[in-house]
């Protein structure tokens, strides 16, 4: 791979590259031969860098003498848009002068290549700069993250309130869930993967079905079963139970996916030395896919933490610490933050902000945490 | 490890005897298994483990099923014909949340599956290698934000910006049925009766939240297929002097079209389902109609999101019988990108 992309882009060799080896060959042979140079692999040429810089500026002048100072239009995104197309306009029509045509579709097609993902990097970006701007006046607070939202009002200042009560649900919710999911996933994964035999095929089909289940449908069955149905309060408990409903399909078959990994020559191996199946599926499959598996635990614990629909329909929203799961109402992060923006007051939007900034730190953790368990193996 | 155990085969039928010489025929010797008894544990309790979360996982389809057929015996099939949701009066149906569904993961796809491509194809072709890990890494990431925070961006910052793109597009393209609006498009965005509020909470602007959830599955699908494409014929065609867009187009794109078409679906499978980043954005409305730009419309995920709480034990059903619906969506869509991307990777499995 890398030597390919190491590759410079096939291109006209630099124009004096020539001149230099011709006269001499055909000079007199006591004149010592001259140092040979180095070729520049680069595939960029200077000429090439200013036909970007040139394209460049001059799109931007020409975009705003027409955009701002002549028609009437308006607006940041039109600007963008109407400058991007000037450029890749002009940049084409200044490469076709010195270039064949093979060469302006290719710098075109470049041109849209690097723009899509700088769009993506721009929004992401604007997305996590926002969360923290906005979430700011209340993160400055240390009240944020020791008191919980009882008996504090809507517009209250921000020396009142806090989202503990959110982010103590939310551990005890998810650390339910994943109590329940990851241990029958991974026996799942186990059964379908290293024990086979009758079943296995239709255990594997039907969990891969379900990993198609939306969580907002996952939240309304266990809504239906066991909140209508069963008479359960609205509970963590309730909303561990969506959780797991959620992440058991996705848990077994990134499992699943995870243990095929291990090459079959080390489970060979294994029973060759004479060890039964459970020795080698314990001592010997299950270690391998250690790391992999930790990264998809870690990786779904962080889908859990963010998923906002099935704890919407089965926790309840409470404004206090609630630290039992099976009694009362509790509340979680992205609950909370949805019931926050719902409210329409300016500080609890605010608020939300700040719980949106602490979930994506959680998450951020959660995911820096699977990198350094994988330990830059590659496990896909 | 212990020598106890032996799960080697133990031969079974006529044992050649040495001694016999000529005569005897040799037969196929029957292989069994003997397992020790912590291996026939451990069978046995794999397998009950996997026979329950398979009861457990088909418990709920079935339960998603059964609780349809009250609905369907009640309303008939003018469950899916009727677009109006009234509770109160008993009309029930999901026409118009089934079309919103669709149309806003569709705007979605429009939108992600194009920026999917290319940056996969950065990041595969044009990305110096030192770059790649982290652009991967990345993308990754992306895909653990959660969706309530998309929600939250698209509904304070981007909504302002879009609905001026969605009222400009409206005012010179509106004669074509899907950017219409019906309000007065000459009204200035900022006027607040017919201006702002026609165009906030489109299916449009929910798409855009919906393609900053799918766009990094779609990638990452796209880019694993694009990563795979053979070397040397990239490098032949780099040899016979093409351009790298041009070796994109003859080798990368042909051999990563099944990823693509996978991605895609994948992706329409997560768009169809994608709950809260909608719920936040649109302003609900139960009607079938084309223009996408004009504020108003409904999905069946937001439709559960917002009515369960009022809902009466048949309204209930019924609700199920949406989230049964939605489901079967969702479970054909990422069948068949299963299929078509298994069979894009399945010719080159290496082993140890």
């Amino acid at each position: 791979m890398t030597t390919l992309a190491d590759r410079p882009a096939p291109q006209v060799p630099p124009a004096d590259a020539q001149p230099e080896t011709a006269p001499a060959e055909s000079g007199p042979v006591a004149v010592a031969p001259e140092v040979e140079h180095l070729r520049r692999t680069s595939g960029r040429t200077r000429e090439d860098l200013y036909t970007l810089v040139g394209a460049a500026a001059a799109s931007v002048a020409t975009t705003w003498l027409f955009y701002t100072k002549i028609f009437p239009f308006e607006g940041t995104v039109g600007f963008v848009v109407v400058w991007y197309a000037v450029f890749v306009l002009f940049y084409a029509g200044l490469t076709a002068l010195t270039h064949p045509r093979p060469v302006v579709a290719d710098r075109v097609v470049a041109t849209a290549v690097v723009a899509a993902p700088t769009l993506v990097g721009i929004a992401l970006a604007s997305v996590v700069i926002m969360t923290f701007i906005k979430g700011m006046p209340a993160l400055t607070h240390s009240n944020f993250f020791t008191e919980d939202m009882s008996g504090v009002r809507a517009d209250d200042p921000f020396t009142m309130g806090g989202i503990l009560h959110a982010l103590v649900g939310t551990l005890i919710e998810v650390a339910i869930a994943v109590g329940i999911s990851m241990p029958l996933g991974v026996a799942t994964a186990v059964f379908m993967s290293e024990v086979g035999g009758p079943g296995s095929r239709l255990v594997r089909t039907v969990v891969e079905a379900m990993t198609a289940l939306p969580s907002i449908v996952a939240g309304l069955f266990i809504y239906s079963v066991c909140l209508v149905y069963l008479g359960m309060p609205a509970s963590g408990l309730a909303a561990a139970l969506a959780l797991a409903t959620m992440a058991l399909p996705i848990m077994a078959r990134a499992s699943y996916v995870v243990l095929g990994v291990v090459p079959g020559g080390l489970r060979e191996a294994s029973y060759a030395l004479g060890a039964g199946r459970w020795q080698t599926v314990w001592k010997v499959v299950l270690p391998t896919a250690r790391p992999g598996l930790a990264t998809a635990l870690i990786l779904g614990i962080a889908r859990a933490v963010g998923e906002t629909a099935p704890v919407l329909l089965t926790s309840g929203a409470s404004t206090y610490l609630n630290s039992n799961p099976v009694q009362d109402p509790m509340n979680s992060l992205p609950l909370f933050i949805y019931a926050s923006v719902s409210t329409g007051s300016p500080q609890m939007e605010e608020r939300a902000y700040a719980a949106a900034a602490v979930m994506l730190v959680v998450v951020l953790t959660l995911f820096v945490i699977a990198r350094l368990v994988a330990g830059g193996r590659k496990v896909r | 490890m212990s020598g106890k155990v032996h799960p080697t085969p133990v031969l079974d039928g006529p044992a050649g005897d040495p001694s016999d010489g000529l005569g005897v025929e040799d037969s196929p010797r029957q292989v069994k298994a003997r397992h020790s008894l912590q291996d026939q544990v451990f069978i046995h309790g794999s397998r009950a483990i996997g026979l329950v979360v398979l009861v457990i996982v088909s418990a709920i389809g079935l339960f998603l099923g059964l609780q349809s057929i009250p609905t369907l015996q009640h309303y008939g099939l003018g469950f899916f014909t009727e677009f109006r949701w009234l509770p109160s009066q008993d009309i029930i149906g999901i026409s118009a949340v089934v079309v919103g569904t669709i149309q806003v993961a569709l705007i979605a796809l429009v939108f992600a599956i194009p920026l999917a491509i290319l940056t996969a194809l950065f990041i595969t072709d044009w990305a110096p290698a030192r770059l790649r890990p982290s652009l991967i890494r990345a993308v990754d990431l992306m895909a653990a934000v959660p969706g309530i925070v998309f929600g939250l961006w698209v509904l304070f910052i981007i909504q302002p910006h879009a609905t001026v793109v969605a009222h400009w597009v409206s005012k010179y393209f509106g004669w074509f049925p899907l950017f219409h609006v019906r309000t007065d498009v000459d009204y200035p965005i900022w006027n607040q009766a017919p201006g702002y509020p026609s165009y906030a909470g489109s299916a449009f602007i929910a798409a855009i939240a919906v393609t900053m959830m799918i766009f990094p599955m779609a990638t990452s699908v796209m880019r694993e297929v694009f990563g795979e494409a053979p070397l040397g014929e990239k490098e032949a065609a780099l040899a016979l002097g093409a351009t790298k867009w041009a070796m994109v187009r003859t080798v990368v794109l042909p051999f990563g079209r099944s990823g693509m078409v996978g991605g895609t679906m994948l992706a329409l499978g997560r768009a169809l389902g994608e709950t809260i980043s909608v719920v936040l954005v649109i302003s609900q409305a139960f009607e079938i109609k084309p223009y996408v730009l004009e504020s108003g419309t409904s999905t069946i995920s937001s439709l559960i999101a917002s009515s369960f709480k009022e809902a009466s034990p048949s309204q209930l059903s019924a609700l199920l019988t949406a989230g049964f619906v939605l489901f079967c969506m969702t479970l054909i869509v990422n069948s068949l990108a299963a299929v078509i991307v298994s069979r894009s990777r399945g010719r080159d499995v290496t082993d140890l």
